[in-house]
């Protein structure tokens, strides 16, 4: 029904796709990988949503290398994500004890993922302080340095969306609203290490 | 404070490359002769970039949550089990109660254990292994569902996936299956399939993880009642090195092993199992284990990961209380078959009649 991609040239636009956000790459991959991903979480003691939710990790993961120059697939887009899922559910039925022993594998080849796991693990845990600071800094700074640094909105539109008089009032209001996010990241980042 | 939104100002303008080459080219300029200043910029770029990341990620995750959206309603991806997980929701309400019961008995264990044993293994609770076969791969479903096509070439009934296999056997001939707790205690729907392939829908009436004991009530209409049973139940306990035997399905295929009595009371010394030495597989949880009169004495629950030939059966008078314990819940009573006619004869006459009544409890 869709185009099978299998050629090297295609697996390498995915990826661009997905470094950018287009939303047809992410739609490729998804109608190319979560399948898979879905059977095995399934019938692994999983559930639609669990499965959901490491595809998205999954996806985080490969986005995040996707970033890097460096990084370069050495298997298929489907494949990798496969293995990383994989680990990611087997770890999480691990802890929660959901599950006897042993568990079910499907037939699809995995390749090893541990490494990559393991620098997305550090780099989610950095993740996880700034979105926790900036739980913690009350409204409306919360909004406004979303606003410019998540949604990356022009000053001068989120004046007029805030209803500051002019950017540069919005300007000094974001100044001391990031001075507090960055003491509450840098007390705990610090505290972290 | 004036100076210093100056300088976060450039410094962000700096990451983000809006600044001019002249102007680039003096902020590093600056940077360098003051150590201070090329600090706070070091970290407030760390800080600019961990912003950036997670505008990235939040980003990323919202075209994906629309991507799905879109997947779903066109049914390109069919997000399955969705109404499926409000009746397991409900389920998991319904035992949530016995579930915690558990859990806290569980602890008990772990801390006997730890101080018990601690001095012959470390952690020996988790070197138990149920004998429950989940590793039904897709080639062994398609053979299944090949194999139940065959078997109800004329009945329009779907073919039942299953995700996992153990052992039980029928207690009472109106339909009702003994197997492991362990066994139903994550299954959505439960079949029990005899040894001709005939399946027969089934549902969990009574589970108590404590003693690891389920009892299933088949609710097929096309399950006919039997008469009698050839096997009954041990009243009293079995004595070391006794002769047993036992019947499962580690494969899709009835499977005889023996053995013998090695210990009369299980893991760390409860008094409510037996040791067995038998060859047993992933599949085997819940079937019968029967000395050589016939009598049932035990069902298979566990084995000892670490070490060989060491399984574990609950002895048959948890069965009996289990029974009692049912009725005295649901008002549903079980009788428990008392007549034994397989005293006296040869091994394969005694499997024989016994084959019958022992069935594959399946489920997903």
């Amino acid at each position: 029904m869709h185009r099978q991609v299998n050629t090297f040239d295609d697996e390498k636009a995915l990826l661009r796709g997905l470094s950018t956000h287009d939303p047809l790459a992410i739609e490729m991959i998804y109608r190319q990988s979560f399948g898979p991903i879905q059977s095995f979480v399934i019938k692994n003691n999983g559930f639609s949503d669990d499965a959901r939710d490491v595809f998205q990790e999954a996806m985080v993961i490969l986005f995040e290398n996707a970033q890097s120059e460096s990084f370069e697939l050495t298997c298929r887009i489907r494949t990798y994500l496969y293995s990383i899922c994989r680990r990611l559910w087997l770890k999480k039925i691990e802890r929660e004890k959901r599950f006897y022993t042993g568990s079910f594998d499907t037939l699809n080849e995995i390749v090893p993922v541990e490494d990559d796991l393991e620098m997305h693990e550090k780099k989610d845990a950095d993740l996880q302080l700034m979105d926790e600071a900036l739980g913690k800094i009350g409204e409306p700074c919360k909004s406004l340095l979303e606003a410019f640094y998540i949604q990356k909105k022009s000053m001068p539109e989120i004046a007029e969306s805030f209803g500051y008089t002019n950017a540069d009032n919005a300007k000094t209001q974001k100044y001391k609203c990031l001075m507090r996010l960055k003491k509450l990241f840098f007390s705990r980042y610090k505290n972290e290490d | 404070m004036e100076q210093d939104l100056l300088l976060l100002d450039a410094i962000e303008r700096y990451y983000r490359g809006e600044m001019s080459h002249e102007e680039a080219a003096q902020f590093e300029e600056l940077r360098k002769s003051n150590a201070h200043i090329d600090q706070l910029a070091v970290e407030h770029i760390f800080f600019l970039e961990q912003l950036d990341n997670l505008s990235k990620i939040s980003n990323l995750k919202s075209v994906m949550n629309s991507v799905e959206d879109k997947l779903e309603l066109e049914g390109a991806i069919n997000f399955k089990n969705s109404k499926l997980k409000a009746k397991v929701v409900h389920i998991w309400k319904r035992y949530k109660r016995t579930i915690s019961v558990a859990a806290a008995a569980a602890v008990l264990v772990s801390i006997f254990t730890a101080t018990g044993v601690s001095f012959l293994s470390q952690n020996k609770k988790s070197a138990l292994t149920p004998l429950v076969d989940n590793k039904i791969n897709q080639l062994e479903n398609k053979l299944n569902q090949m194999e139940s096509k065959l078997n109800h070439v004329a009945s329009t009934k779907t073919p039942f996936t299953a995700n996992f296999r153990a052992t039980g056997f029928l207690l009472d001939g109106r339909g009702y299956v003994i197997t492991n707790a362990h066994v139903v205690s994550r299954a959505k729907n439960l079949i029990v399939e005899n040894q001709q392939g005939n399946q027969y829908a089934a549902t969990a009436v009574y589970t108590n993880p404590i003693t690891d004991l389920a009892i299933l009530k088949i609710t097929d209409s096309s399950f006919k009642k039997v008469k009698s049973i050839p096997y009954n139940l041990a009243k009293s306990g079995s004595s070391l090195a006794e002769q047993i035997f036992t019947l499962g399905y580690p494969r899709e295929d009835i499977v005889y092993n023996q053995g013998y009595l090695s210990a009369t009371t299980g893991y760390s010394g409860d008094t409510s199992a037996y040791q067995i030495s038998i060859s047993v597989n992933p599949g085997n949880s819940g079937g019968p284990v029967l000395d050589k009169k016939g009598e049932v004495i035990g069902i298979i629950s566990s084995k000892e990961t670490n070490a060989d030939g060491v399984v574990f059966a609950i002895k048959s008078k948890s069965i009996i209380e289990a029974v009692k314990e049912m009725k005295e819940k649901t008002g549903d009573s079980i009788r428990i078959p008392s007549n034994n006619t397989l005293k006296g004869h040869s091994r394969v006459q005694q499997i024989d009649s016994i084959e019958n009544y022992i069935f594959k409890v399946k489920g997903n």
